[in-house]
Formats: C-alpha cells, sequence, structure tokens
C-alpha cells in the first residue's frame, strides 16, 4: 500500500538560503502528525514542499507513491493554508468559499450535482458555520474565516489533511470545533498532517510528532504527556528533547 | 433615444456599448478579486503599440491593437511569475514602452489624429467590421468565463490552493490575461485605452458595496456596466459630450451612490441585530 507522503532527503533553498537541509519523513495512512519548532524552522516550508508547492532542490518527494509534478489524484488532498483571511479582492459568501473545495472533484462542464451539495452541507455543517452560509467570509472574525477555509478542505472530502498553523490566532471556541472535527475525520481513517506552534484540544488527537531545527528534524516521537507547569492551560507544549514513547496504534 | 436609433451608426454605438458593459465588468470582477486592478490599464498602454503599427501598415488597428495585447498580457503574466521582486518595475517598462511605441507608430503614419480615438474612445465611429469583432470577442469572454469560471474563481481566490487542488495553474493564469486583453479590444472604441480599466474595475467596486457574494458581484457589476455605458452613450449624443469620459463618469457617480447606499444598509444591518 502506499503511504500518502515520503519524502527522501529532502532539500529546499530559497533565495539560496536553505531552508530544508535534507529531511526524510514518511507519513503513513491514518497518522495525525503534528509539526512543531520555532519560528523559521521550515515548518511551512516542508509541508509545502510535500505538496510540491515549493519545487525540492535535492532529494524526492511522493504522493501517494507519485512525485507532485506527475501527481493527479489531487482530490485525495486537502489543504488548509496558513492565511490570516480567506483572501480574494471581490467578496465571497461562506458557501462560495467552501463549495470550491469540491474544485478536484468536478469536471469542466458538469453542474454542481446534489452530492456537491451534501458534501458542502456537511462541511458547513462541521465546522459549525452553516448559519453564516450566505454572509460574506471576508466579514466574518478570523476565527471564523479559518473555519471556512478548514471547511473548503472537507467539502473536497480527501483522504489526507494537510494543515499550516490551523490554530494560530483562533478563538477557543474555534479551536474546539477544529478539534471536534479532525476528531471525526481521523475516526474514519483520514490522515492529518498539521503544523502547530501550540497544539491546544488538539493535542490528544496527534500520533506523532516531528520537531523541526534549522531545517532538520530534531527530534520524532509521540508528544510527551504536560506535567507541572507544563500542564498549566496555555503553556507551550514543545518539547524538543523529551524522549520518545511508543507511538499509539490506530487500529 | 428611440428615434436616434433610426441611425445606423447610433444602433451599431448602442450594440458595442451593451457588449462593452457586459463583458468588461464580467472580467474585471475574477481581476479584481485576484487583486490585479489595474492589469486592464498595463494592457491598455501595450495595445496602443498595436494601434499605431496598424496605421503605420495600413492594416487594422483592431486586429493588431488585439494581437499585440494578447502578447503583451502573456509577457505581463510570465513576469509576474518570474520576478517576485522587482515586477512592478517590469511591467511599468512594458506600460510605457507600448504607450510610446504607439504614439511613434501613429506619428510616422502621419495619422496622428486618429490616435485620439483609440486612446479616448468613438463609439459613434464604430463600423460595421469593426462592431462584428468587438461582438466575437465579448461572446469568446463571456463564453470562456462561462466554462473556466469555477477554476478562475479558485486560482484568483489563492493561487497556492488552485495548485494543491491539482489545477493547471499557469494554463489559467495566461487564459484570464488573454480574455483581460480581448476585453481591453472590446473596451477601447467605447471608452479608448487610456480609460479600458476603469469600465473593468469601477463598476466591480461600486457592485462590491452592496454584495456579500462573487456571483452577486457578477451580476450586479454587469448591470451597472451596462447602465453606464448605454446611459453615457446617450448622455453623450444628447449633449454632445465625448462618450468615453462621459460613460466613466457616470460609472464613477454610481460607484458613489452605490458607497452611499452600501453605508447606510450595514448601519441599518447593525441596528438590527
Amino acid at each position: 500500500m502506499t503511504v500518502p507522503f515520503r519524502m527522501t532527503g529532502g532539500e529546499v533553498r530559497l533565495d539560496r538560503r536553505p531552508v530544508l537541509r535534507g529531511v526524510d519523513l514518511t507519513v503513513e495512512p491514518g497518522e495525525v502528525l503534528a509539526v512543531m519548532g520555532p519560528n523559521g524552522s521550515g515548518k511551512s516550508t516542508l509541508i509545502r514542499s510535500l505538496l510540491g508547492l515549493i519545487p525540492l532542490s535535492a532529494g524526492r518527494v511522493e504522493l501517494y507513491g507519485v512525485p507532485p509534478a506527475r501527481f493527479k489524484d489531487w482530490k485525495r488532498v486537502g489543504y488548509v493554508p496558513q492565511r490570516l483571511s480567506v483572501g480574494g479582492g471581490v467578496p465571497a459568501t461562506v458557501r462560495e468559499v467552501v463549495s470550491s473545495g469540491r474544485i478536484a472533484r468536478q469536471s469542466r462542464f458538469r453542474p454542481f450535482s446534489a452530492a456537491d451539495r451534501r458534501a458542502v452541507d456537511r462541511a458547513l455543517e462541521a465546522v459549525g458555520m452553516a448559519h453564516r452560509a450566505r454572509d460574506s467570509a471576508q466579514e466574518l472574525s478570523g476565527g471564523q474565516q479559518q473555519r471556512v477555509l478548514i471547511a473548503r478542505a472537507l467539502a473536497g472530502e480527501p483522504d489526507v489533511f494537510v494543515m499550516d498553523e490551523p490554530t494560530a490566532g483562533v478563538d477557543a471556541a474555534s479551536q474546539e470545533t477544529l478539534a471536534r472535527t479532525l476528531r471525526d475525520q481521523v475516526a474514519e481513517g483520514r490522515t492529518v498532517v498539521l503544523v502547530a506552534h501550540e497544539l491546544g484540544p488538539m493535542e490528544p488527537l496527534i500520533t506523532r510528532s516531528v520537531v523541526l531545527e534549522n531545517g532538520l528534524i530534531s527530534h520524532e516521537g509521540v508528544p510527551p504527556e504536560p506535567k507541572g507547569e507544563c500542564a498549566r492551560p496555555g503553556h507551550d507544549h514543545v518539547h524538543p528533547h523529551a524522549p520518545a514513547e511508543e507511538p499509539h496504534l490506530l487500529s | 433615444m428611440i428615434e436616434l436609433l433610426s441611425y445606423d451608426f447610433l444602433r451599431r454605438a448602442l450594440i458595442a456599448a451593451v457588449l462593452v458593459g457586459i463583458a468588461a465588468p464580467a472580467v474585471g470582477t475574477f481581476i479584481v478579486q485576484r487583486r490585479l486592478a489595474l492589469l486592464g490599464d498595463g494592457i491598455g498602454h501595450i495595445a496602443l503599440t498595436g494601434v499605431g503599427l496598424g496605421l503605420l501598415t495600413r492594416s487594422s488597428p483592431t486586429i493588431l491593437a488585439l494581437v499585440v495585447s494578447a502578447l503583451g498580457a502573456v509577457a505581463i503574466e510570465l513576469l509576474r511569475v518570474r520576478t517576485r521582486t522587482g515586477g512592478d518595475v517590469a511591467l511599468a517598462l512594458l506600460f510605457y514602452g507600448g504607450l510610446a511605441g504607439g504614439v511613434l507608430f501613429a506619428n510616422l503614419s502621419g495619422g496622428s489624429a486618429n490616435l485620439s480615438s483609440y486612446l479616448f474612445g468613438s463609439i459613434s465611429s464604430v463600423g460595421t467590421t469593426d462592431l462584428y469583432i468587438v461582438a466575437g470577442l465579448a461572446v469568446a469572454v463571456i463564453v470562456i468565463l462561462a466554462v473556466f469560471g469555477r477554476e478562475l474563481f479558485v486560482l484568483c481566490q489563492d493561487e497556492e490552493v488552485a495548485r494543491a487542488s491539482g489545477l493547471p495553474v499557469r494554463f489559467l493564469s495566461l487564459l484570464i490575461a488573454v480574455t483581460a486583453a480581448l476585453t481591453v479590444v472590446v473596451a477601447m472604441r467605447a471608452v479608448g485605452l487610456l480609460l479600458v480599466s476603469a469600465l473593468m474595475v469601477v463598476p466591480v467596486a461600486a457592485a462590491q458595496q452592496l454584495t456579500r457574494g462573487f456571483m452577486t458581484t457578477i451580476g450586479l457589476a454587469v448591470v451597472v456596466g451596462v447602465v453606464s455605458s448605454v446611459g453615457g452613450l446617450w448622455v453623450s449624443v444628447d449633449a454632445d459630450f465625448a462618450p468615453g469620459p462621459t460613460i466613466v463618469l457616470l460609472a464613477m457617480a454610481v460607484f458613489l451612490a452605490a458607497v452611499g447606499t452600501g453605508k447606510l444598509v450595514r448601519m441599518r444591518r447593525t441596528d438590527v441585530t
């Protein structure tokens, strides 16, 4: 069985500066992988190069066994970019933005089908935005806009989610919604790769985490249980040198 | 207005005005969404070189404007992708090169008086052949938007998401740029190359004061575009104004009215909730 992502010796240079310096990473189906590390360590670059959005200067990456340039099955991938807002210089309703997540499943001449509509409804329900479907996405709060971006990825019914800082700058209620949504997706066998500074309510879902430092993986394992001072709510749970534990097996 | 329609040249002008009023704001909505509001302006400058070449070689300025602006649109798109920094300087070079080339070629042809009708529009001098070209281009623009609209929406919303959805991003980027170039040629006779961009941007800016969605913005922008271009043509014939500037100023007036109305609507909405 082919794995969602496999990177071997991945190197990336941006403006001649090395950002990734030889990363080996395999993401197995059903895993919930957190990519952690300090600012500028290359987290975002890593997940974007997994998708082929940034070309590798050395090494190779495969999506379901195929290099991104030749990959065709994009409906299996749901990407949530790191954005402060849904973007675009023209208003778009929440429903329009979420519906656009179906694009990889549509062909050019086929109208929006009942199945498309049902998937969009489910995605809107999942993130608790169904009641705002007809509102302008740009007029929502930051946390609500992030939920809309996640719903767009959900609407495509992908097998693997790739999320860049889905909880950055997001209110507590939206973080809880996101964690609940991800739990349901994982229960259905979906794979998740996410970049996070703080795991917050998503922490119990994470099956493995890698910590990047200076473009290299410096630590790999399950995130350690918070103890003592670290268990305090709001504490930043980054433990680059904690001992690795047996990974939880999802059955 | 009705009896004016017995004049052939006014009938042609009216048809051209309607086509421009539909095509320019429809393409403009995608371009504004992509935050490239000045793209039409740039293509308009480049198209002038095509007009100059047409005058110089005694061939159709419309056809040559079409060829040169389509090539210019492709060049702008390639520059935008290749140069992450300094891209705006490269664009400025293309714009001013296009403008200077157009004026120079027109001067060489001895027909620089003719040039001003392309710079500022002369919708009442649209001939039958030109009208066929404009109509064909307008239909092409609308068909392109209808077929590729969903993909272009994703592209213009977020290019990275478009790539991670497997969309042919390079093709779609060129497609929207070339479609903008076709629209520039459609609008050239009505408002002139220097004001082309206004008809692509101002109706969209007006519409989005009042709308919450993308499809409603396109729809309302097209209504604003048709009302401005037909209304502007009518006022200009009635009062003997130049049609191009009249059309654009009318669109601006609609924009100001929309800003005021939008403020009122939002105040009401917050009062209710």
